[in-house]
């Protein structure tokens, strides 16, 4: 299934990453956190940038949840740096910074309604009580949760509760909101729904959000920039639509929608073309795109992703590459098909193809001779 | 932060090595000492103002006289003998009553149970005291049970049961029948019927499936129950002196008379220690049972 | 276990099972009523016991001894228990943690003659007068083990992070403890301390142990007057006895089931 990407806004609007001057808000400096004998976080460094939503995408156990605890105070890095806008904040408890944090299981006070939940924090300063009535009044207004402020947490929907939280952890208008799978507990309809709000309110309160999840969709269509995580190591960073047309390594790749690997051996043809020989009697892949890094006979895996591959029973077009197999198998998914196709060489390639006629008049069908054919650019040589 | 850590830890961990370790090695300290006519009334005391002599002096007068003596005076050996025995037959007895009792508060329906569990509980919070004593009332040889058999017929005579060791197996499995029927309760209650489902499907019978999985999967909660049946009862002191006879030496009872009635400060704490050695290795065994189940439900 | 009908036998057994629980305590309480001093005539319904009950001032006093020790060593072993079930479920590693829920653990089997023993011999080797103080010290480090067992079965059940969401809102620790923790823990803690109460009221060995000449408590004073057999004034402090338990649990019983019903009620409206 192809991830919904939310448009990304063009680099010249706000990239400051890209910025040399730019300060981070948050970075992390050869941070390493041990548990016993196991690194949850390997020497990492990291920064964050004033205004970003920023995402730690991996799977469970990858060490994104403590890197985010680590931020909240809740654990201290065995050694290495935080710093928030340049201060060291690694001794600093968790309820002296000025960082809040949006539990995954919400953790809503259950014996205090939802108008005390999020005046709580507002509470523990030395606001007005007037100040504090105004500021729980418009945060009920911006989570839409007007009309619900004498009710219990469990006097409400799930959705509901996810708002309550997400209020009380902004009532106290934090320069950093950590989010610790905030939609994990909603159903799918109601998660999409909620990821634009989130990235409305991101926006309304400009406030740098970094977010926590292991679904990889909620991280392409919330964030500016997505850090992928593998064993206490990032993998990459970037913005949703290079992770997905760019990735780095073939874990990212594999990580990230669904993708054909191909393993094979390249040959240099050119400055920035690279031929790979995959199997005997098979033509070899062309493939165009930056050759640095690649040398003759290295092996390397090609990748390419399933909607950039045809597939049609005569092979009439003039893409680069071109192969013949057999139909073994068709995923029908309403909108798409994905085909999975095994070349002559025992090779299994799946292509994905836009269902623009009603099903019963599909031309491919189970055990058909097919073509598969993507041009030299579709695809990307990795060495790792 | 770390202050407030160290005085949680702190004050309890004081109080419980204090008023409960401490005793244990004083109680250790006397069985090794001689009975003496003073006060208090036994040697030899520690007097530090000897210094490094004293403590010698103390250590060379310490002994195992009482433990022999517990071993050559048959009285102590039997008591230990039957408190093991009465402990054991009532802990079965207990089983016995409370299984079934446990098996049917699960079977009923959930709208039931938290009555039904009510009822359980309520006797446990009422005095012991007073439930060992309604029993004298209805046991007596011109008791309410007695009057109620020659009544119906059944006997001419009135039975002479308080004041045996019958009264005690009663006494007993009636005071703690709410710590066997909770935790089996428990562990029923928790069961997945399609468990029995799929015994019967795969050609069980319901007796045979009760055998081969309700009781396996009711293992921990039975166990514990036994557990918390079994050691305490050997340390029974109410039940003996309300109910039974000059027949029944239960060792709590003994030690009970050698502190009170004989002043033998030494001997009793050497039963006490005794009694401890014995109840230790059920203890732990107890404890690692609840650990397993522990284990069992994460 | 659901969804398989009653059988007679399980029916047969509940009902036996819970006669022999009820019929006991019934007979007590009936027998209360009897104007003769004889267990098994009934010589007509009578008041009198519970009149020369409330005349004799022996047990009046040792009542009053009861309810002080009762209240004093429940509300210490409160304290210290909670403190205890803290340290035990919030703090994994320090030194000496086995030894400290062994200790925990150890008094709920132990028997009664040696606990009572044990602290006797300590409070005598330390030279403190027995008494009243010396019951309460007694009681508290039993009933302290019980009440750390139930806080800590809750502690263990509770979301960590709640905790955490209060000291992320800018509370100090023990803040977080105050204003999340403890009105969250509040029932097991009431029970806990309800539970103290009730070991105190009902201890009569240990109590035996360490009391001194002067403190008689109920329980020693019950115990004294049944040895030679069943006696009528007992019959009728029985029957208070009873009564209140009764009471206490039949109405604690009824509001945490009006309290869930309301709650699902409620959960089911939400949704």
């Amino acid at each position: 299934m192809k991830p919904i990407m939310a448009e990304t806004k063009p680099a010249s609007v706000f990239a400051p990453w890209l910025d040399a001057d730019a300060k981070p808000i948050i970075s992390f400096e050869n941070v390493t956190k041990k548990f016993g004998d196991f690194t949850a976080v390997n020497t990492l460094n990291l920064k964050i940038y004033e205004r970003e939503f920023f995402a730690l995408l991996g799977s469970s156990g990858c060490g994104k949840t403590t890197l985010l605890r680590m931020l909240a105070g809740f654990e201290t890095p065995t050694s290495g740096f935080i710093l928030v806008d340049g201060q060291h904040i690694n001794d600093i408890p968790p309820n002296k910074r000025a960082i809040n944090m949006m539990f995954q299981s919400y953790a809503l006070f259950p014996h205090l309604s939802v108008w005390d939940n999020i005046a709580f924090g507002l509470r523990r300063t030395d606001m007005e009580k007037d100040a504090i009535g105004d500021r729980v009044t418009e945060m009920l207004r911006l989570t839409q949760l007007d009309g619900f402020s004498h009710r219990k947490p469990h006097q409400l929907s799930g959705g509901q509760r996810q708002r309550v939280a997400l209020a009380r952890s902004l009532a106290k208008a934090p320069r950093i909101l950590l989010l610790d799978e905030p939609l994990a507990a909603l159903d799918k309809k109601l998660r999409q729904e909620t990821q634009f709000e989130l990235m409305d309110i991101q926006e309304k309160t400009g406030t740098t959000f970094v977010i926590v999840t292991h679904d990889q969709e909620e991280a392409m269509t919330v964030a500016s920039r997505v850090a992928v995580m593998n064993k206490g190591n990032l993998l990459q960073v970037a913005t949703p639509g290079e992770i997905y047309e760019a990735p780095n390594s073939v874990y990212v790749a594999d990580f990230i929608g669904e993708v054909n690997i191909i393993e094979g051996e390249a040959k240099l043809e050119g400055p920035d073309k690279i031929a790979i020989t995959y199997a005997e009697n098979m033509p070899p892949i062309i493939s165009v795109g930056k050759t640095e890094g690649i040398s003759e006979g290295q092996k390397v895996s090609f990748i390419v992703r399933p909607e950039k591959v045809r597939v049609s029973l005569t092979g009439d077009d003039d893409r680069a590459n071109k192969v013949k197999g057999t139909v073994m198998d068709i995923a029908y998914l309403g909108s798409i098909s994905t085909y999975h196709v095994r070349l002559d060489n025992g090779q299994m390639l799946s292509a994905q193809m836009t269902n623009t006629q009603r099903i019963e008049h599909r031309e491919i069908t189970w055990d058909d001779q097919v073509w598969l054919s993507w041009s030299d650019e579709a695809g990307l040589v990795l060495t790792q | 932060m770390n202050f407030r850590r160290l005085l949680i830890i702190v004050v309890p961990y004081a109080w419980l090595i204090a008023l409960f370790l401490v005793p244990f090695l004083i109680i250790l300290k006397i069985s090794l000492s001689d009975i003496a006519i003073a006060i208090p009334p036994y040697t030899p005391t520690f007097d530090l103002s000897a210094g490094w002599e004293g403590v010698k002096t103390f250590f060379s007068e310490l002994d195992f006289e009482n433990y022999i003596f517990l071993w050559t005076d048959d009285l102590y050996w039997k008591s230990f003998l039957s408190s093991i025995t009465i402990a054991s037959v009532s802990t079965f007895l207990t089983l016995l009553v409370a299984f079934p009792i446990a098996y049917g508060m699960a079977k009923s329906p959930p709208s039931w149970r938290p009555t039904l569990m009510m009822l359980v509980i309520l006797p446990f919070w009422t005095s012991f005291l007073i439930r060992v004593y309604s029993w004298m009332g209805i046991l007596s040889n011109n008791g309410f049970l007695n009057s109620f058999l020659v009544w119906t017929g059944i006997i001419d005579s009135p039975l002479h049961i308080l004041n045996t060791n019958i009264a005690v197996y009663i006494g007993i499995v009636y005071t703690y029948l709410p710590f066997m029927i909770l935790p089996i309760y428990a562990s029923l209650e928790k069961m997945d019927i399609s468990l029995l489902e799929a015994a019967e499907d795969l050609g069980c019978t319901r007796m045979s499936a009760f055998w081969l999985v309700t009781v396996p999967l009711a293992r921990h909660g039975i166990i514990a129950g036994c557990f918390l049946v079994f050691i305490p009862v050997n340390g029974e002191f109410v039940i003996p002196s309300l109910l039974g006879g000059s027949s029944t030496n239960m060792i709590g009872k003994v030690l009970w008379d050698e502190f009170f009635n004989n002043r033998d400060w030494p001997v009793a704490s050497a039963v006490a220690i005794v009694l401890l050695l014995i109840l230790v290795i059920p203890i732990m065994l107890f404890q690692r049972n609840q650990q397993k189940q522990q284990e069992a439900v994460l | 276990m659901n969804g398989r009908p009653l059988s007679w036998f399980n029916v047969t057994s509940l009902t036996l099972g819970f006669a022999f629980l009820y019929l006991p305590m019934l007979i007590l309480v009936i027998y209360s009523f009897n104007a003769s001093k004889l267990v098994t005539v009934w010589a007509g319904f009578s008041t009198k016991w519970y009149v020369a009950l409330i005349h004799d001032q022996q047990f009046l006093d040792a009542a009053w001894v009861t309810l002080r020790v009762a209240v004093a060593s429940s509300t210490l072993a409160t304290i210290l228990g909670t403190m205890a079930a803290y340290a035990l479920t919030r703090f994994s590693r320090f030194a000496g943690r086995t030894v400290f829920s062994g200790m925990i653990y150890a008094p709920l089997v132990m028997p009664d003659v040696i606990i009572g023993l044990s602290l006797l011999l300590l409070f005598i080797s330390i030279g403190l007068d027995r008494g009243i103080f010396t019951i309460i010290l007694a009681h508290t480090t039993f009933s302290m083990c019980y009440v750390a067992i139930v806080v800590s079965s809750r502690l263990q059940s509770f979301d960590k992070s709640l905790e955490e969401a209060a000291l992320d809102l800018g509370c100090t620790p023990f803040d977080a403890f105050k204003s999340v923790t403890l009105p969250i823990i509040a029932p097991a803690v009431i029970s806990g301390w309800l539970l103290a109460f009730t070991l105190s009221l009902d201890d009569l060995v240990i109590a035996s142990f360490v009391t001194g000449p002067s403190s008689t408590t109920l329980p020693i004073k019950i115990f004294s007057s049944i040895r030679l057999g069943v006696n009528p004034e007992i019959n009728a402090l029985s029957t208070i006895l009873i009564a209140i338990v009764a009471v206490g649990v039949i109405t604690a019983s009824l509001v945490s089931k009006r309290t869930i019903a309301k709650r699902e009620r409620e959960a089911l409206e939400a949704n």
